[in-house]
């Protein structure tokens, strides 16, 4: 089972502080799922899971399996504390409307669309994802349901999302332009999860996440413009 | 009533029985294969079937390079990245046609074009890239207003010939180049043309497929990329079929349709897949109808709508283009993920109810909800034929409304229609005599407006937990402004309706 690789974009000039990710794409080998409530309240300790991750690159899949198909060893795992979302997470939610007049290729404003990540989530959700007058969460992994990053086409969605912090979200399922604009911009590493991780875990837990598959060979390369230079589409950004 | 264009070929028939004529009380279907839908989605079981079981393609064995019959969608992405067949999950490399970008996403895409391909770089055609500025323009958001100002130095610099700017923003109508909403100005201006490739920075860009062309939203990155090269990389989707026939019912719009059809595979029922309609109630669907039942499609997750363009299409194409054009249409053996099929005939209003697109119901049940006021305007429902639907039940019923109920005109020729054509069976009244007489809001200045809430300032913003009737596309937790708004996604005519009493109404009180 092929499984997305981290989309950080080797050819970006632009400075992600937060990303402390290696650009190496793990192929995969095994997964290893394990998470612990830091919560106090809960004395329960579960124990390890063993949870398999799908590939997410769907639109990725069928392009040259050769190249996609390589086992490196697998160095890449998400590690953090964990907020968790449901089903249908519309990009509205995730950024809402107005604050689209932030530019996300203008580094200021790139910086201030991560203050407002996951603000338009309702108020059912008791916990800020970002603390007010933060402008970085202490949540780098974000575990949603089906459809998540459905609705418009803003990039500012996975944006928001990168620039707040978040290294990686698992989700059940994802709307196609999300998860176009993830791995196009490498903001946040898309992964798919088979069952209801989001109901498994609750915000505020601690886990660590080992992607298993097949790296799609835009994400392997970094980003579309890295795939297109490596391809010969474009040329490279030395000529 | 089978549309005889249209035989199911066997290889994909998976009961014959249940074809067309056999309409049953609804029952469940088998799961969707993993990529379709989540099995968990609740079916309705109230709601009298209209809809033949869907028939999912039976896998034929492969045989190897054998020639099949391809789909709209495939056959469009395979001439435009020079291939004779294709199948629906390759990835290819596609010569985009027109690329459209507005005030919210343009400056991005810019930003990373300019990092991506260098600050002298130019853009791969000067006239295939149009640049319409239609989402916060009447505010005083003073980023707002800077990113319009980015768009007009971004074309100048870069002699883009189709610039619909805008400068005076106290009063659109001194602007002569200003349009309006994007999805709407395509179609207007021409821009719009069957078998040809169209990427947008917007999630309704599917709105074009209405003239049977590719047409997709895209984000800023991908965009940059195009606006450099011309081209992207994009994989095939399978097609999913409707089949709609049926003779369309006069209280019935193409609103109806939609919102029928997303009720029924979901929010995620078509995502990575392509939406094709066709059928004799298609066929009799204007431009502008066909507009609407394309422009919701990524509201089920679809990655493009597509209608075959016929005489309705060239002829409202006559006078807005001049570039030649070569249509397509789905070759009988072409295969399809599933089919639907509806008996238009037996359908009524509906509605979503907050908080998603799917959420849907009849309008006659849910005419307990009270309301605080109706939307009607965006790409959705905000063309001329939506005021015109609006202002004829209006007239029909002689009322006034009960509720604030705000006009926003989608782009300016839809604005100089509302006050210039006369709505057949007024004696000769315009659209703005009739909504005055409604006691309806004065139509407002043509952009998306409130649809998605936007500045603060923006007209018709839902800032106060209300619940609102909308003609517009999408409903999820604060879409109009306010976290706890409750937006209805309706009709024209079932939003017209409910302005006159106050709560959700069917148009049938109306109408009939």
């Amino acid at each position: 089972m092929a499984a997305a690789a981290a989309a950080f974009s080797a050819s970006s000039t632009f400075n992600h502080p937060s990303k402390t990710q290696s650009s190496t794409f793990p192929s995969l080998t095994s997964l290893s799922f394990s998470r612990k409530p830091v919560s106090s309240v809960s004395s329960q300790i579960r124990s390890l899971e063993s949870l398999k991750l799908n590939r997410c690159a769907r639109f990725l899949s069928a392009a040259a399996p050769t190249a996609a198909s390589s086992a490196t060893s697998a160095t890449t795992t998400f590690h953090g504390l964990c907020y968790v979302v449901g089903d249908n997470i519309d990009t509205d939610q995730i950024i809402p409307a107005e604050y689209l007049t932030l530019v996300p290729s203008n580094p200021d404003e790139y910086e201030k669309l991560g203050s407002y990540a996951l603000i338009g989530l309702p108020a059912s959700y008791q916990t800020r994802f970002v603390e007010p007058g933060a402008t970085k969460t202490k949540y780098s992994i974000v575990i949603g349901g089906d459809n998540f990053g459905c609705g418009s086409s803003r990039e500012h969605a996975p944006v928001a999302l990168g620039a707040s912090g978040v290294a990686a979200v698992v989700a059940e399922s994802y709307a196609r332009i999300f998860f176009r604009n993830s791995v196009a911009t490498g903001e946040v590493y898309p992964l798919e999860s088979e069952g209801r991780l989001c109901e498994e875990c609750s915000t505020g837990d601690v886990v660590t996440i080992k992607p298993i598959g097949d790296a799609g060979p835009v994400i392997e390369a970094g980003g579309i413009f890295a795939y297109a230079r490596k391809s010969g589409m474009i040329p490279s950004r030395d000529a | 009533m089978a549309s005889s264009a249209i035989t199911p070929s066997s290889s994909f028939l998976a009961d014959k029985k249940d074809g067309i004529g056999g309409f049953s009380a609804f029952r469940r279907q088998p799961p969707f294969p993993r990529s379709a839908q989540v099995s968990k989605r609740k079916v309705s079981k109230k709601i009298a079937s209209v809809m033949a079981p869907q028939q999912s393609e039976r896998k034929p064995s492969t045989t190897g390079a054998v020639k099949t019959g391809m789909t709209m969608t495939e056959k469009i992405l395979a001439r435009a990245s020079e291939k004779t067949q294709l199948v629906p999950g390759e990835n290819v490399w596609v010569n985009v046609d027109i690329l459209m970008t507005h005030d919210v996403c343009g400056p991005g895409s810019i930003g990373i074009f300019k990092r991506e391909f260098g600050e002298n770089a130019k853009v791969w055609d000067r006239e295939k890239v149009v640049i319409i500025p239609d989402h916060y323009i009447f505010t005083t958001d003073e980023r707002a207003n800077r990113n319009v100002d980015i768009l007009r130095d971004f074309c100048t610099e870069q002699n883009i010939k189709y610039f619909y700017d805008i400068k005076d923003l106290g009063n659109f109508k001194a602007n002569p180049d200003y349009k309006g909403v994007c999805h709407v100005a395509l179609a207007q201006e021409g821009h719009c043309r069957p078998g040809e490739v169209l990427l947008g920075t917007d999630s309704h860009t599917c709105t074009a497929g209405a003239f049977g062309q590719f047409a997709t939203g895209i984000g800023n990155t991908d965009a940059g990329f195009v606006l450099g090269t011309g081209k992207l990389l994009l994989k095939v989707p399978p097609t999913l079929r409707f089949v709609m026939d049926g003779e369309m019912p006069d209280y019935l719009l193409a609103k109806d349709l939609i919102l029928q059809i997303i009720g029924e595979i979901s929010v995620a029922g078509a995502t990575y897949k392509a939406m094709e309609f066709v059928g004799s109630t298609v066929e009799s669907l204007t431009m502008e109808e066909r507009l609407t039942l394309c422009n919701m499609v990524v509201e089920a997750g679809g990655k493009n709508g597509i209608i075959p363009a016929d005489s309705t299409t060239y002829k409202y194409l006559e006078d807005k283009t001049s570039l030649p054009y070569e249509p397509v249409v789905s070759d009988g053996d072409a295969r399809f993920l599933s089919e639907y099929r509806f008996d238009i005939s037996k359908l009524e209003p509906v509605v979503a109810k907050p908080h998603s697109p799917d959420n849907r119901a009849l309008a006659r049940e849910c005419k307990d909800v009270k309301i605080d006021r109706v939307y009607i305007g965006s790409c959705t429902g905000g063309k001329t034929e939506d005021f015109m639907a609006a202002a004829k039940l209006f007239l029909a019923s002689g009322k006034k409304v009960k509720v604030p109920t705000f006009l926003v005109p989608a782009t300016q020729k839809v604005w100089m229609d509302i006050y210039s054509l006369p709505v057949p069976g007024s004696g000769g009244k315009t659209c703005s005599q009739i909504f005055e007489e409604a006691g309806c809001d004065t139509p407002a200045s043509p952009s998306c407006g409130a649809c998605l809430g936007g500045p603060r300032d923006t007209y018709a913003r839902m800032n106060e937990p209300q619940v609102c009737v909308s003609t517009t596309n999408r409903n999820f937790p604060g879409r109009m402004g306010h976290k706890e708004g409750q937006i209805y996604l309706a009709s024209p005519y079932t939003a017209a309706a409910s302005a006159l009493t106050g709560f959700v109404t069917d148009p049938r009180e109306f109408l009939q």
